[in-house]
């Protein structure tokens, strides 16, 4: 049996090893070196450069727009986002009529919960075509409501004006991860016991007061999740922009993101050295970011009596 | 403290579903119509469902073929994942011996990168074994990017099994694999199938890993096909077409969701609370 045991094992776990290592954990040990390299694509021709490649990201205007970029959408996303889908998701549970002591979700919170849950079903190549058309200046969609309710002066080319762009972008952002996070929330808050709703609402508690008071502090855990996967999509939003906006990265950098630098250094240019460089960056912003927040996350913690 | 009104919140919730609703309802719509009414009435109904836009983008602009691509490649790396997934997990949670946490940690640290990280490197891993641009090298890519999540989540639900019915078909002189294929794998369904789901969703939607390691157009996947029609469709002018690819591409998932709906939002959510 013993014998029989360990050769279960290695049936089981080689195969996946296999590829694990070949394909993920080879991958990203050889970046970390590349990073250190001038390396061009020419095998045998990688010289070893030190931090070369860091000194120049960090006079690369292009990669310091992206920085900027990514790390207000790193703000504005997660904040928007989770603002949202709490507000939604606390409606969904507790919104519904007051009249009675009971307190329970808005009528039709199923049919809501089904729509809402849609964007995360579709691919970003999708997401991102169809706001081409939404944003389109001529025949699009935000521009022809905004003229149907009188608002012609708002009207924008959205992608093609910089001071706009980026903001178009994030918006696509939360429209499409609002539903997931209200889901989210939404299962969170049905674990929360209903007596401690009904016994604020006999206190006297408005909406407001029960959601700071009670609702925040016993979602908080799924909060922070939220914020560290959020932060993580900010720090990516590689395909969207890539498709959607014009360039891409434009106009003129302003939806330039870390990760079409990397693409475009590495695909377009042959300079593998350099964007194994902006990969390496990215790595540790990432890593940051999950320390900060699972750090912040333990102070936060609130026990259920 | 004042209160928000019931009517308030109503607005606000229809608000939101139309917002979400609204842009997908009106592509549906449009690749129903023909490029002229799409330019000049883009709110109308389409006079008759001109479903030729459909037959157009399935056949000429190659999005059938895409879709064929995609569940060829999805299809493969799923059924692989599942299989080693659910193997080492098992392995790892059911079975002590020396280096099991070191492997545990190795699948799992793969989760902690992001993948762009890797891009460059896997690039020339795949070209240098011979497989960019083939169906066996993306379904390979695909399985490995899915193992950690799939080993991480899968080894704490055989954690949570119960031991009496594996120990009591050991003794029944049941091998070590039949134990695994016919009593914890079974055992195991609900588990498997939140993780598929969050699988098959995920290497659906896979864009970057497609646009790096598979660029020949013959072999597109959708993601990429649907990213170049609307590139080549967009100066061609045909609309219509392009919005039929993407109602092509979009309407098989949300009607799988909404015959699903509970069980897939349950399978994706599943894995976010850790």
């Amino acid at each position: 049996m013993k014998h029989g045991k360990y050769r279960f094992l290695a049936m089981a776990i080689l195969p996946a090893l296999a590829l694990h290592v070949i394909f993920v954990l080879s991958p990203y040990a050889q970046a970390f070196y590349l990073s250190l390299t001038d390396w061009t694509g020419v095998a045998g021709q990688a010289n070893f450069v030190g931090l070369d490649n860091f000194a120049r990201l960090g006079e690369d205007p292009l990669f310091l727009s992206a920085l900027g970029n990514n790390a207000l959408m790193l703000i504005v996303v997660p904040l928007a986002t989770i603002a949202i889908a709490l507000f939604l998701a606390s409606m969904l549970n507790l919104g519904g009529r007051r009249g009675r002591a009971e307190v329970q979700g808005v009528a039709g919170g199923k049919v809501y919960k089904i729509v809402y849950f849609f964007p995360q079903l579709l691919s970003v190549p999708i997401i991102a075509v169809l706001w081409q058309f939404v944003y389109s200046p001529n025949n699009g969609l935000l521009n022809g409501f905004l003229s149907a309710v009188g608002l012609d002066g708002l009207a924008r080319t959205w992608l093609a004006d910089g001071s706009v762009a980026l903001w178009a972008v994030m918006a696509v952002m939360v429209w499409s991860a609002v539903g997931f996070y209200v889901v989210l929330f939404s299962a969170a808050m049905d674990s929360i016991p209903r007596e401690l709703f009904e016994a604020a609402r006999l206190d006297g508690a408005g909406r407001l007061a029960t959601f700071r008071s009670i609702t925040l502090p016993l979602v908080r855990d799924n909060v922070n999740a939220a914020f560290v996967y959020l932060g993580i999509a900010a720090l990516d939003g590689f395909a969207l922009v890539q498709i959607l906006s014009v360039g891409p990265g434009g106009p003129d950098g302003a939806t330039e993101v870390i990760g079409l630098g990397l693409y475009r250094n590495a695909f377009s240019f042959g300079q593998f050295g350099y964007a194994s460089a902006m990969g390496v960056a990215l790595f540790f912003l990432t890593l940051t970011l999950a320390v900060i927040a699972m750090r912040s996350g333990r102070r936060t913690k609130v026990e259920m009596a | 403290m004042r209160r928000l009104g019931d009517g308030a919140i109503h607005l606000f919730m229809a608000a939101w579903a139309v917002m979400v609703a609204f842009p997908l309802v009106w592509a549906v719509l449009s690749s129903l119509k023909t490029d002229q009414q799409i330019l000049t009435s883009p709110w109308s109904l389409p006079d008759r469902p001109h479903l030729e836009n459909w037959a157009r983008a399935w056949e000429q602009a190659s999005i059938g073929k895409y879709f064929l691509n995609s569940l060829v490649v999805v299809g493969g790396a799923l059924v692989l994942t599942m299989l080693l997934g659910s193997l080492v997990a098992y392995a790892l949670a059911r079975y002590s011996f020396p280096g099991n946490r070191f492997l545990y940690y190795l699948f799992v640290s793969g989760m902690l990168f992001p993948m762009f990280l890797a891009l460059v490197p896997l690039f020339f891993v795949v070209k240098q074994l011979g497989l960019l641009g083939s169906y066996p090298g993306l379904i390979l890519v695909y399985t490995a990017y899915a193992l950690p999540f799939t080993v991480f989540f899968l080894t704490g639900f055989f954690r949570t099994l119960p031991n009496e019915v594996a120990e009591s078909a050991a003794l029944d002189g049941c091998s070590h694999s039949g134990i695994f294929f016919r009593v914890m794998l079974p055992m195991a369904r609900p588990g498997l199938i939140s993780v598929g789901i969050f699988n098959f969703l995920g290497l659906w939607n896979q864009y970057l890993l497609p646009l790096v390691l598979n660029p020949d157009p013959a072999n597109y996947v959708l993601a990429q096909g649907l990213a170049a029609l609307s590139v080549s469709q967009g100066y061609r002018g045909d609309f219509s077409g392009l919005f039929a690819g993407l109602t092509i591409a979009m309407l098989p998932v949300l009607v799988v969701y909404l015959v699903f709906q509970r069980r897939i939002r349950s399978g994706l959510t599943a894995g976010a609370v850790r």
